[in-house]
């Protein structure tokens, strides 16, 4: 991008630092004002920034909950009341934390769909999204450990449901029979299982840390995408990063930080699950077990497989199909503003998602209308989640009518201004 | 004719493919611990037998005992149960076919593990289509032996290892 500025350093000192360590001109760079984004970014476009700053406020409240959190089976669970009741402030970092996660997965999952719908995993971002959906699975796992952590009923059957999961893998020579006792270094989860989960709970967010520094990096080699989905070509199309979309980012955070709040002051355990203020008790499984909202739908596709391993496959493939989109869809236009058909059937996806997650929640025999259970619609919605991937895409990407693309971003800008 | 040059050539293909398998075989000897040390541990190696007395469990209830971290069922079938569960050895809905008799030492004695071969979770005793066992997590339905008889389980309930010491005490493990 040659219309971006270079650093320029203001001082001696600084100059004499910027000579020996480039770090503010990378900084610069890379979050100041010489880079340079499309104009015409929306508030869509304020996701990944808040994506970034729930990481680290995970990581800041998880370290201080370290400090208080003891990971024993007989420990564990009296010491997150312990944070709750008598740490300094304890109550507030706690929910912070707990809620935090649900805010984490929103932002992602809005971010997710921002990059569905204008196209962003297409030509030449693919590595953009294969390291976002990279950081995904991390966050998914890492937000399964730390949910064993308090330690309540929710906590260990959930670890158990999930660390089953791979028992499906069985018939793999070698390795597939003590591939469960290996993950719970027992012969149920237990004390080894909890101080793993704790250790690695710990790990996997300074692993997101890495991953998401190779994702801005790979972001700002093409630069960022844009509702209109054209790219950006000359000074005209872009603007500086600082001040623009400092301030739209930090106003759009502001937000965002008020509706986190609400949860995090007024409803605490709103997210949460009262079975998980009993504590784990390995011989009783509670009457329904339901993992956390943002795993329902995938929960919702593995049961409704009646085979173990297929539906343990099934339910990873929901994910790891994600690899595949920039090829499934062949569409030479990003954007599905320009793309009504694709548009529709987005929003199809996106309600049929929705549904899975309220079916996940459901026990499977329960039965919603015409005397059919939550496993059929399951089932309906699980073959209209993949139809979706491996059939509509692949057809309604290459056949359909596109609307006419603007020939630039200021273009459609001025030509949009205009009209008002 | 082989020149010099060859020679050299075959000794350092040689020398790179030799130094590259130690080196992967140490880096694997290195890995191993890293990876074995997540294992079970001998002290939960070592906690693998329980005894249990009989005489606490009535003709018609069930019993659920803690063994290596898991529950353990132990039911005192009565004579209906028995002659149900046998009766069912030929049931074309058997998901894992077993007859009864492989599955007991003694028919008033079922000794089985009480975890669901689906995912894990505690199945429900006297609850399900069959009268046996029921999985509240995904719907698999036991039998009074312990049989998948209907649901997303793909074994039955295992039985576990153990001995009668005398007529009224077993040892599990």
């Amino acid at each position: 991008m040659s219309s971006d500025k270079k650093y320029v350093p203001s001082s001696p000192t600084a100059k004499w630092v910027e000579d020996r360590l480039p770090l503010m001109g990378l900084i610069y760079s890379s979050l100041g004002s010489g880079f340079s984004a499309p104009r015409n970014l929306n508030y869509m476009w304020n996701f990944g920034v808040l994506a970034g700053f729930m990481l680290v406020v995970q990581i800041v409240t998880g370290i201080v909950l370290a400090m208080h959190y003891v990971p024993h089976i007989d420990f564990a669970f009296d010491s997150v009341q312990h944070i709750r009741r008598d740490v300094n402030y304890g109550w507030l970092l706690q929910a912070i934390h707990a809620n935090g996660a649900s805010m984490f997965f929103m932002v992602v999952y809005v971010h997710i769909l921002r990059g569905f719908y204008f196209g962003s995993y297409k030509s030449p971002r693919e590595i953009l999204w294969f390291l976002g959906i990279i950081i995904y699975l991390i966050m998914m796992a890492t937000g399964f450990m730390g949910y064993v952590l308090p330690w309540g009923q929710m906590s260990f059957w959930g670890a158990k449901v999930i660390t089953n999961l791979f028992s499906a893998f069985d018939f793999i020579p070698f390795i597939g029979d003590g591939i469960v006792e290996w993950l719970w270094g027992g012969f149920a989860v237990g004390q080894p299982t909890l101080n793993r989960f704790y250790s690695l709970h710990y790990l996997l967010p300074f692993v997101l840390v890495g991953v998401v520094i190779l994702h801005i990096w790979a972001l700002h080699i093409p630069g960022s995408t844009n509702p209109l989905g054209i790219d950006a070509d000359g000074p005209y199309d872009k603007i500086p990063f600082h001040p623009y979309y400092t301030a739209k980012d930090a106003f759009g955070l502001g937000v965002f930080v008020i509706f986190y709040s609400i949860f995090v002051f007024y409803m605490p355990d709103f997210l949460g699950h009262p079975d998980n203020y009993i504590k784990a008790d390995p011989l009783i499984t509670p009457a329904h077990i339901v993992p956390e909202w943002y795993y329902l739908p995938f929960y919702a596709i593995l049961r409704a497989i009646p085979d173990k391993l297929l539906g343990v496959i099934a339910m990873f493939s929901s994910i790891l199909i994600l690899f595949a989109l920039p090829w499934l869809d062949g569409a030479r236009i990003r954007s599905m503003r320009f793309r009504p058909l694709s548009q529709f059937f987005f929003w199809i996806f996106v309600v049929n998602t929705l549904f899975l997650g309220y079916l996940g929640q459901l026990s499977p025999d329960d039965i919603l209308v015409f005397g059919w259970t939550a496993l059929t619609f399951a089932q309906i919605s699980t073959f209209i989640y993949f139809a979706h991937f491996l059939l509509i895409i692949p057809l309604v990407s290459r056949m359909e009518t596109t609307k006419s693309v603007p020939i630039s971003i200021a273009a459609a800008v001025l030509d949009a201004n205009k009209k008002v | 004719m082989t020149t010099n040059n060859d020679v050299a050539e075959e000794r350092r293909n040689f020398l790179y493919i030799a130094t590259g398998a130690a080196g992967a075989i140490a880096a694997g000897a290195a890995v191993w611990p890293l990876i074995n040390q997540m294992n079970p541990s001998k002290d939960v190696l070592a906690l693998s037998s329980i005894e249990v007395n009989l005489t606490n469990i009535p003709e018609g209830q069930s019993a659920v005992f803690l063994w290596r971290g898991n529950p353990i069922f132990i039911r005192h079938r009565t004579a209906l149960e028995i002659a149900e569960a046998q009766a069912s050895d030929t049931a074309d809905d058997l998901i894992d076919p077993e007859a009864d008799a492989d599955r007991v030492q003694r028919p008033e004695w079922l000794v089985m593990s009480g975890v669901c071969t689906h995912l894990g979770c505690v199945p429900l005793d006297q609850q399900g289509d069959f009268g046996g066992w029921f999985c509240p997590c995904h719907g698999s339905h036991y039998d009074i032996s312990g049989r998948i008889r209907k649901g997303p389980a793909p074994t039955n309930l295992p039985i576990v290892e153990y001995v009668f010491l005398d007529n009224t005490t077993i040892r599990i493990g």
